[in-house]
């Protein structure tokens, strides 16, 4: 299941990122990577991005990217 | 300083190499929002200076690290997640790392900032910079920020699993860094720790063969051209005549043995990382607890985020026009003191001439941009330093997407209605290339507070007091509404063209840290804010001043003897009084000057717009500056200089004059709109074009959109001019 489908609040584990996409390779070094725990803590107020947190930090990713992020819920 | 915040691990034996050049260079690189600048200032004491090298549009500030023996330069480098060079600012990492800024010795130490709050992704960047050859000492910032989240780090076991020495250090206490400094001193003398990682095996094995061919590559480096592919690293190869042939076999080794080899490395950094971290940090509290989280619950929030960015900019929008306007007011005040106290002692003649209309006005052209610049800078840089600026591009990303920009353009598109000189410079916070050049070519078709004027004058003087609903309705308001939407509505399409054509290629994407919040800092805001307005007076500055110069000489000569007897001739049969006299004869030298002959020349080409060459020769010398051409038709229609607020005479001369050979009136109202409209989208403005020039690099910029917005400007106020004169 990909991260952009998430509930809000909900912990989950990265299970892998889709490669070939420049930009997923710029999240895995970002620390999207297996094992990684994430939450999809908001919504932009028009539906996209989402506010993300990824271990210790928090990200924007547009819903297109968080669409690259597989995850299983903690 | 207590001695407990250094935690060191065994040094290294001593080597010749970096002890032979007198002047030690060391590096500062780290994450963003990990206190960089800040840590910078307080080892330097707040001694920098900014070096432009060639080539590299991105500035290096440099400075000497106080309190140690050996000359040293710290370069305080942008920051970077990772040493896989994409940005701008990445890549002039990279190249600084590697001694490859021209200029630009290679470091001899680095040290290293690690965020103690979010230590898993900064050590990335350390597993990386531990790979890449260089002494490093690791700087632990943001202390209170992990103690305040329950997190305790244990520096000297980390240490000693990094085996590089792990500084604590707080910037704001400026004192807290002498370990920093003695530690970085200590680390001139050692020699580089060797690669930390043990790299899965297919992946050493085809560094190796890379090196085999070329051997004065680093192994960090030869490793980055085979995994980032595309990158910078591998652009760099090539163009240095490597063999991309080899490059290639090897990727494809490394594809039949189903190796990725950029996420190869990543997991085997990142696990690393987890072998270093085992241990080190103990959690008390879970995370997602901190006040910057509570602070986001409103601020990101659908309805109170919005609300609150609304507000805000509307202080920012408040700010930039009425607060910057006495300032402005104050500045035109002294120089028109400047220029009545010259006017009195110089004679009447070219010199006082070239002083009041050549220097001192390219002077206030320059200086009367100074208020609105570093006020839009204080916001930009408090609400940056603060962690609010990342917020806004979230809250806005969605808006922007359809123009194929992102949530960073929004500030310095915005910023443009009052000016876009100050906009232009704030697109340097976009990192994304394609999307900074984008911002910046449609940033001057936002309506500037200088198109202001010509908008007042015009529609003072010709558009019809008309109302509809009780007065709720005004013709001259819509009429001033449309000249704000006109740009706009022209902004989108180019902002579309732009990315399908010249800016096309992947979507940059949007993948931006939030950083936690904290309170700005008043020094680091005030240093940016003071680079902003010196870097403005210096550097555009000097082209604004030449153009000035340049136009007043085109509208001074030449001086001819025959004009003056031609209007002294007039005078008598007219019996005009010396001032009247004196207006004549300022209109006719200008008539006569090659700035007036060139707007005869053209009055062919804008005669389709319904002007005369009266109305060209306004708008060739409003080329610095678009509310020149107030000033400039005020000659033209032979009125004494007055007052720029009191421009109902002018109105009055604007409302009279009429075509020389029919009489028919000059100014229709279509004549009227087709110039409002031209002074809406015309590039009018050499501060943006001196701004464009600086921030791209390249006069190409410049040219195209001086170019462009010219030509787009003819064509709608042709439209304009040719549909008012079918309807009326």
């Amino acid at each position: 299941m990909s991260l952009a489908g998430m509930p809000l609040s909900k912990n989950c584990r990265v299970t892998g990122v889709r490669p070939g996409n420049p930009l997923a390779y710029r999240l895995m070094e970002m620390g999207v990577i297996e094992g990684a725990v994430v939450q999809v803590l908001r919504r932009a107020p028009l539906g996209d991005p989402l506010q993300v947190r990824v271990g210790d930090y928090e990200l924007s990713l547009r819903q297109s990217e968080a669409d690259l992020i597989e995850v299983v819920a903690d | 300083m207590p001695a407990s915040n250094q935690f060191t691990a065994a040094a290294a034996p001593i080597t010749e190499a970096s002890t032979t050049r007198e002047h030690a260079t060391i590096a500062l690189i780290g994450n963003p929002n990990t206190g960089k600048t800040t840590l910078f200032n307080a080892l330097t004491g707040f001694r920098r200076h900014v070096a432009n090298y060639p080539g590299v549009t991105v500035e290096i500030a440099r400075g000497p690290i106080r309190g140690i023996q050996r000359p040293t330069e710290l370069l305080d480098l942008p920051g970077t997640y990772s040493l896989a060079a994409h940005s701008p600012d990445e890549t002039v990492v990279c190249d600084a790392l590697r001694g490859r800024v021209p200029d630009q010795a290679r470091p001899d130490v680095v040290i290293a900032i690690v965020d103690a709050s979010n230590l898993k992704r900064n050590l990335y960047l350390l597993c990386q910079l531990l790979d890449s050859g260089h002494p490093v000492v690791v700087a632990l910032t943001m202390n209170d920020v992990a103690a305040a989240r329950g997190l305790r780090v244990d520096g000297k076991k980390l240490a000693q699993r990094l085996g590089v020495p792990v500084i604590a250090v707080d910037a704001r206490q400026p004192q807290s860094v002498a370990p920093l400094a003695q530690a970085v001193e200590d680390a001139l003398n050692v020699v580089p720790p060797p690669a930390a990682v043990e790299l899965p095996q297919p992946l050493t094995a085809v560094t190796q063969q890379l090196l085999d061919r070329h051997p004065e590559l680093h192994r960090s480096e030869a490793l980055r051209i085979i995994t980032d592919q595309a990158g910078h690293a591998e652009q760099l190869f090539l163009g240095r005549g490597g063999d991309g042939a080899l490059v290639n076999t090897l990727r494809v080794e490394l594809a039949a043995q189903n190796v990725d080899p950029t996420a190869a490395e990543i997991r085997a950094r990142y696990a690393w990382v987890d072998r270093v971290l085992g241990g080190v940090v103990e959690r008390t509290l879970p995370p997602g607890n901190s006040w910057s989280h509570r602070i986001d619950a409103i601020l990101t929030h659908r309805v109170g985020g919005t609300i609150f960015l609304l507000a805000l900019l509307y202080v920012v929008f408040t700010a930039l026009y009425s607060w910057a306007g006495p300032l402005m007011d104050g500045i035109e005040w002294s120089l028109a003191a400047v220029g009545d106290a010259i006017s009195d002692v110089l004679p009447t003649g070219i010199i006082r001439s070239l002083v009041l209309d050549g220097l001192i006005a390219g002077v206030g052209g320059v200086l009367v941009f100074l208020p609105q610049i570093l006020i839009l800078f204080l916001f930009i840089a408090i609400l940056e330093d603060c962690g609010y600026l990342a917020r806004a591009a979230f809250l806005v990303d969605r808006l922007m997407r359809p123009l194929g920009l992102s949530g960073r353009a929004f500030i310095p598109l915005l910023s443009s209605f009052a000016c876009a000189v100050p906009a232009i410079m704030g697109t340097r916070a976009i990192a994304d290339r394609r999307e900074r050049f984008i911002t910046i070519l449609i940033a001057p078709f936002m309506s500037c507070s200088a198109r202001l004027p010509v908008y007042v004058l015009l529609i003072g003087a010709l558009v019809p007091p008309v109302a509809w609903l009780g007065g709720w309705a005004r013709l001259d308001a819509l009429v001033m509404l449309a000249m704000y939407l006109v740009g706009v509505s022209v902004a989108i399409p180019i902002a579309w063209l732009l990315r399908h054509t010249t800016f096309s290629g992947p979507a940059s994407g949007f993948v931006l840290e939030l950083p936690s919040y904290k309170l700005p800092r008043l020094r680091t805001v005030g240093q940016r804010v003071y680079m902003a307005g010196k870097d403005f007076v210096i550097r555009a500055g000097s082209i604004i001043l030449i153009a000035s110069i340049v136009i007043w000489a085109l509208g001074y000569f030449p001086r001819s003897a025959a004009t003056q007897r031609a209007v002294q001739a007039q005078q008598q049969k007219h019996n005009w009084s010396d001032s009247e006299f004196e207006t004549h004869l300022a209109s006719a030298y200008l008539r006569d000057s090659y700035l007036g002959r060139l707007g005869q020349t053209i009055e062919p080409a804008i005669r389709p717009l319904g002007w005369d060459w009266r109305i060209g020769v306004g708008v060739l010398a409003s080329f610095p500056a678009r509310e020149v051409i107030v000033a400039t038709l005020g000659t033209i229609f032979n009125l004494e200089a007055g007052s720029e607020e009191d421009t109902a005479p002018l109105e009055q001369a604007i409302q009279e004059a009429a075509w020389p050979d029919t009489g028919r009136p000059l100014f229709t109202l279509p004549v009227a709109l087709s110039l409002m409209v031209f002074f809406a989208l015309c590039a009018q403005c050499v501060s943006t074009l001196a701004v464009i020039r600086r921030e791209t690099g390249t006069w190409l910029w410049p040219l195209v959109s001086f170019g462009g917005m010219t030509a787009i400007a003819y064509v709608a106020a042709l439209l304009v001019a040719q549909v008012g004169a079918v309807l009326s």
